[in-house]
């Protein structure tokens, strides 16, 4: 594995930072030169029209795809990935050379991520999809499984302690996101909302200092997203998270957003707290279309 | 029936399922799909024949060194292979299933360690291997790989494999390294057809490269979603179905591959999930159950017991 990249000034109240970052598909440039910063502890929402790219900066961030240009720096300083150039100082475009690290490399870094399309263990049952996703906290070997008592010395007797952990930790989260009675259902047969919450709970298993939710209340009715809101606030508290969400739905985006960042064709169009988002007159336009007067004329 | 017969299906039925559990491992836990196996075992019966007839080695550790050098391909193999998504995966073990025994059919040595020549002459095949898998010894042997492969697939290292299987991206998202559970599962799959080559070498007492032809890789995979992918009781179960059933067909002469076939295929018609659908056979849940039988209460045990459905719209 390479050595990371660490940036010496970066901002210890900074969570993770988009530097000028550009993503190109051949012609088209999905994602072009966005930048900004998420403060600890933040709740910070992205948002835009159908195909703005939102989702590409979540892949570009946990490492799908390998960045065009551009730096996103997480906490500490490591550099997740960098393109060829870079811009310095705002103003020098220097060539760098590339990092692109492994989604599972940056994953394990504190970052965890839910998918707008939901992406479940299908088959497995409700309490081994946390389970999964808590592997980093068990490092026993292949050959450590092999002695399941908690007798004997530690090196031989790792994997139950450590199973033991786990299995505690997956029963508290299923908890917190109230699908414990759920937990021996196969995770596809679950109710929508409940697969949601669930995807939430394997992000959580993860340990994440920052969590990503694309779309959560997608097919959500309003009784259901009023829930998740809070929902969502609770667990940043709880876990002491910064999160970054993408969302259609104003009225959560709104209420639960520290700041937001709106994006229009891979564009960056503005920032800022809810209340000047709402204001402005640029995003109502992208959203709703241009005001027109009695007359017809813009 | 004479028990020299039957102990014959059973000793096959052990290596069979030797290989059968790795590729369980390969196929059934992390979704990848091997139809080159045979070349695997190929490698194994031949590495553990030469180990044996040629260096005078020891059984046991003939077939150590079997499984190693097996094992040590298949991961050469799987650092090539494995960033191939799965149909490309599959060719790629087809192909080099085949081309281990194509070398094998032309390979000619002769080595001679202490007086006794030992000579490999291609297609001709080696015969007069001592015979040294007994029953007993096949059994001790499966049974020790059975327990030691359901420990590992109930830890993280096989519900990671899962993970890959179901998805691998999420997976990745998770923070699982897939590339490195695919690596493992790819090992221990090619380590158990090492050993059990050299099994099979010892159990026939001749060694034709013709033993190992695509068909071969073909039956085992068989065997894998027959029992059920994901289950290792399903494999056990049909290995033994799969290893007895043309012996018990043997009355209806020529027609016992049509009657195999036609067994497969009700059988995947009936349970299109193998005949375990994923799920093991556990003891604890078995007794429980007939327990509940006897005792005329009919409740499923507490643990299993479905949660009330809360109505929520989508």
């Amino acid at each position: 594995m390479s050595k990371d990249i660490i940036i010496k000034h970066h901002d210890p109240d900074v969570m993770l930072s988009l530097w000028h970052v550009t993503k190109r598909f051949g012609g088209l440039t999905a994602v072009g030169d966005v930048s900004f910063r998420i403060k600890k502890g933040e709740i910070y929402a992205l948002i835009g029209p159908n195909g703005a790219g939102k989702t590409t900066i979540f892949n570009l961030i946990t490492g799908v795809y390998a960045l065009s240009e551009g730096r996103i720096i997480f906490n500490d300083g490591v550099v997740l990935g960098q393109g060829e150039h870079i811009i310095k100082d705002d103003v020098r475009e220097t060539e760098v050379r590339p990092e692109h690290k492994k989604p599972y490399d940056i994953m394990s870094r504190g970052i965890a991520r839910t998918f707008q399309n939901i992406r479940l263990f299908k088959s497995e049952t409700v309490f081994n999809n946390v389970l999964t996703a808590c592997h980093s906290g068990a490092d026993y070997n292949i050959f450590q499984t092999l002695w399941r008592f908690k007798a004997g010395p530690k090196w031989l007797s790792k994997y139950a302690h450590q199973e033991e952990a786990l299995r505690q930790k997956t029963e508290e989260l299923l908890k917190i996101m109230g699908i414990w009675e759920y937990r021996d259902m196969i995770a596809v047969n679950l109710p929508y909302g409940q697969q949601r919450k669930l995807e939430i709970a394997r992000a959580l298993a993860t340990d994440p200092k920052l969590l990503l939710l694309d779309e959560p209340a997608a097919g959500m009715n309003p009784e259901e997203t009023m829930a998740l809101m809070s929902l969502i606030r609770e667990i940043r508290d709880r876990f002491d998270l910064t999160v970054l969400i993408i969302e259609h739905h104003m009225d959560l985006v709104m209420n639960v957003s520290d700041r937001i960042f709106v994006l229009n064709f891979g564009k960056p169009l503005a920032e800022g707290t809810p209340e000047e988002i709402q204001k402005n007159p640029e995003v109502i336009e992208a959203y709703l279309g241009k005001e027109e007067d009695a007359d017809g004329h813009a | 029936m004479s028990w020299y017969y039957i102990e014959g299906i059973l000793i096959q039925s052990c290596y069979t399922l030797l290989i059968v559990l790795g590729l369980s491992i390969l196929t059934g836990y992390t979704g990848m799909f091997s139809f080159g196996h045979a070349g695997f075992v190929c490698i194994g019966a031949y590495v553990s024949v030469i180990c044996t007839m040629a260096l005078g080695l020891p059984f046991w550790l003939a077939l150590l060194i079997a499984g190693l050098t097996s094992m040590a391909l298949g991961t050469a193999l799987g650092k090539i292979t494995l960033g191939l998504k799965g149909d490309y995966f599959c060719i790629a073990t087809l192909g080099v299933g085949e081309a281990i025994r194509l070398i094998f059919n032309n390979l000619n040595i002769s080595i001679n360690v202490g007086g006794t020549p030992f000579v490999l002459d291609g297609a001709k095949g080696i015969a007069s291997i001592p015979l040294k898998t007994t029953f007993p010894v096949a059994l001790v042997i499966v049974v020790v790989f059975l327990t030691a492969t359901a420990l590992l697939m109930n830890s993280k290292h096989g519900r990671n494999m899962l993970a890959v299987r179901e998805d691998e991206l999420a997976a990745q998202m998770s923070g699982i390294n897939t590339f490195r559970s695919k690596m493992l599962a790819m090992s221990m799959s090619c380590l158990f057809a090492g050993i059990a080559g050299g099994m099979m070498a010892h159990y026939f007492g001749y060694l034709q490269p013709k033993m190992f032809l695509m068909t071969k890789s073909t039956e085992y995979t068989i065997m894998v979603i027959f029992g059920g992918m994901g289950s290792i009781t399903g494999s056990v179960l049909g290995t033994v179905l799969l290893c007895a059933l043309p012996e018990l067909l043997r009355a209806v002469g020529d027609w016992r591959l049509v009657f195999y076939g036609l067994a497969v295929i009700i059988i995947m018609i009936v349970r299109p999930k193998g005949l375990m659908g994923g799920k093991e056979l556990r003891l604890g849940v078995l007794f429980r159950k007939i327990a509940g039988l006897f005792s005329g209460k009919n409740n499923p045990p507490p643990d299993q017991k479905p949660p009330a459905p809360e109505e929520v719209s989508a």
